[in-house]
């Protein structure tokens, strides 16, 4: 969590390895490799999804061909063999009942003409086909309505598990009420500032970030 | 004229003429006497205007020197012998239980066509016996010096009529196939349909090589469509990337009359199609797609002519161009709207996508508009794939390289997705994915 301006989407973006970053200092590390030193698909490939703030709209690629590209992709990094699009589509209805969505929006192009709240209920679908070690939810609650907030929430629910990790970038407590954080970090001005359990998210909620960052918010959208 | 001089001193049309009196002379000039003086008519019109030159402001940008100084076989004396069925495979079309007629050189080919029974109220056959019946079909093109030619030389080609009311139950196919015996041939392939009041058509237009040698397709294609008819018509020009291929295809649209078209382009070393539709009654719609695909030192030429004549008509233009290497890609694209032409629904827009440094375009839209109460727009862009896209793809897995196939293909399917006819579309697909590298 953070105020505007802190560095969130930054780091959500440098995790990913956006082409527009350059990493100056510092290292990244992810199950004993260099992250810094992977390109963006072998990150994916190693495990790491990024749900963007901003989908990218695609045109002329189906949802359904891209998303059995990217899991064949990533099935084919960790040398498992490639399913067809019949044994793909079984694969997939279970997911999409996650995000309680019907086939028929593989059939859509990427993100084209989707709403926002689609939009974001489309990478919490991949995120749930492509089971990443670590995901991280780029401000995936901002701009969605209290039952798209629900989906999302119960994509990130349900990929839960010991070995896995998620990273929830977030302005808000809201969507806290529904994912319970294991510890919530603050960032100001690109460093932590103050780590705690779910108890500072609701602290913050009250507070505001002021009392840790010593500037005074402008209230933001 | 200030060329003819230049012209005449290469000699490049007297060694037409002598062609022409060879060709009219060993079985060019068959038939009733009034096929031999049409042909001799378009011929003297050709030799009036010689070549168009750089200079020529419909010709730019396409260098037609190489073309014109080259010492083709135009009598079209050397038949080849039909090459082996299981070489014409790949170029197949749609379903195997389609018509296909299949012309080879320039020459109708029998034993490779497959003719099953016609639907009723549909004739099919080879233009040249259509030609001698009815002489007439030659000049209904005075286009070009190119379609002069061809009206001079053309020997065969097909020839489709469905009468009034009846309906094609599949597409018919039109496979031209140039052999390696065409080397250095110039071959003229005339084509005409004709879709009666009501009726309802689809048509695949194929111009193939069997052999990556270089030749020269002079092809007309002469598009009748009736009143309230309704036709999709699919051109795939895949001809060798060392030939010169030159196509004009000619539409005319009676009233409440809806016609699509698809052109392909993607093969020879130089390439140009005109397509003019003329919408010379009401009500009368017309949707022209495009997709060229250049690479290496290819040309690819699109000129494209919407004549609104007549109140009340639709016309929807969309062209796609990917160019790879040092490819040239040209689009000049005309809606001409008459006084009047009220209430006339245009649009029409140019898209082009450089996959290099070295690919360039020319894109000229053109609207000339002279009635008042018109909606005409037109747009062109000249552009890269989107890095937000490739970042998006690359973030889920997909590496670069096959994300840049994917975004690509992707820019091409947008407009093969307007084909109506699902076997036809999912052909051209296929063929799609092929030459972008695609895979599934």
């Amino acid at each position: 969590m953070g105020p505007n301006g802190s560095g969130k989407s930054t780091l959500a973006q440098v995790l990913a390895g956006h082409p527009a970053y350059t990493v100056t200092a510092g290292s990244v590390r992810f199950e004993g490799q260099d992250l810094l030193d992977m390109e963006p698909e072998e990150r994916a490939q190693a495990g790491i999804f990024l749900a963007f703030q901003y989908p990218v709209e695609i045109a002329g690629v189906t949802n359904a061909y891209f998303l059995r590209a990217a899991y064949n992709q990533i099935r084919k990094a960790r040398g498992e063999e490639e399913l067809d699009p019949i044994d793909f589509l079984d694969r997939l209805e279970e997911k999409l009942r996650l995000v309680d969505w019907g086939p028929e929006i593989m059939q859509r192009a990427v993100n084209s003409g989707f709403s926002g709240g689609e939009k974001k209920r489309n990478e919490i679908l991949q995120m749930a086909v492509l089971e990443p070690k670590l995901a991280i939810l780029d401000e995936t609650d901002s701009g969605l309505d209290i039952d798209a907030l629900r989906i999302v929430a119960d994509g990130v629910n349900s990929l839960r598990r010991p070995d896995r990790a998620t990273i929830v970038v977030t302005h808000y407590q809201r969507l806290l009420d529904y994912i319970i954080p294991d510890r919530v970090h603050v960032l100001a001005d690109g460093r932590i500032v103050k780590s705690g359990g779910k108890e500072l998210a609701l602290e913050l909620e009250a507070k505001g970030y002021e009392w840790l960052t010593g500037v005074p918010e402008i209230a933001t959208a | 004229m200030a060329d003819r001089s230049s012209r005449d001193r290469d000699g490049v049309i007297d060694a037409y003429a002598e062609a022409f009196a060879r060709f009219t002379g060993n079985g060019g000039g068959h038939g009733p006497a009034e096929l031999l003086a049409r042909r001799r008519e378009a011929f003297d019109r050709f030799a009036t205007a010689g070549f168009p030159t750089s200079r020529d402001e419909e010709w730019r940008f396409t260098p037609l020197t190489p073309l014109a100084r080259t010492e083709w076989r135009l009598d079209g004396s050397s038949a080849a012998p039909s090459p082996a069925a299981d070489l014409l495979a790949p170029f197949q079309f749609g379903r195997p239980d389609w018509t296909t007629l299949v012309f080879v050189n320039g020459r109708f080919d029998s034993r490779l066509s497959h003719q099953p029974s016609p639907d009723a109220g549909v004739v099919v056959e080879s233009l040249a016996g259509a030609l001698e019946r009815d002489p007439a079909l030659l000049s209904r093109i005075q286009a070009t010096p190119f379609t002069e030619l061809n009206s001079a030389f053309a020997r065969d080609g097909a020839f489709v009529r469905v009468s009034a009311g009846a309906s094609l139950s599949d597409p018919i196919h039109l496979l031209f196939v140039t052999t390696a015996e065409a080397r250095g041939a110039a071959s003229h392939p005339r084509t005409a349909l004709q879709v009666e009041r009501g009726a309802r058509a689809q048509f695949v237009e194929s111009y193939v090589s069997l052999d990556g040698t270089g030749y020269f397709t002079n092809a007309v294609t002469d598009v009748v469509v009736g009143e309230g008819a309704w036709v999709e018509h699919s051109r795939i020009q895949r001809e060798s990337e060392r030939a010169y291929h030159i196509g004009y295809t000619q539409v005319e649209q009676a009233r409440d009359s809806h016609y699509r078209s698809f052109t392909l382009a993607m093969g020879g070393a130089i390439a140009r199609h005109d397509l003019r539709a003329r919408l010379s009654a009401e009500n009368v719609e017309t949707l022209l797609y495009g997709l060229y695909l250049a690479r290496g030192e290819q040309l690819v030429d699109n000129h494209t002519v919407i004549f609104h004549d007549q109140p009340n008509c639709r016309s929807w233009e969309v062209y796609k161009g990917i160019l790879d290497g040092k490819s040239h890609a040209v689009f000049n694209g005309k809606v001409l709207v008459q006084p009047e032409a009220q209430k006339t629904d245009a649009k029409q827009t140019n898209r082009n996508l450089l996959l290099s440094d070295g690919a360039k375009v020319d894109t000229k839209p053109q609207l000339e508009i002279f009635a008042d109460d018109v909606k005409c727009t037109h747009g062109a862009t000249v552009g890269r794939l989107d890095e937000a896209a490739y970042f998006y793809l690359q973030s889920r897995g997909i590496p670069r390289a096959a994300a840049r196939q994917l975004l690509t293909y992707a820019f091409a399917a947008e407009v093969v997705g307007e084909v109506a006819s699902a076997p036809v579309r999912e052909a051209l697909d296929v063929l799609i994915r092929q030459r972008l590298g695609g895979g599934d």
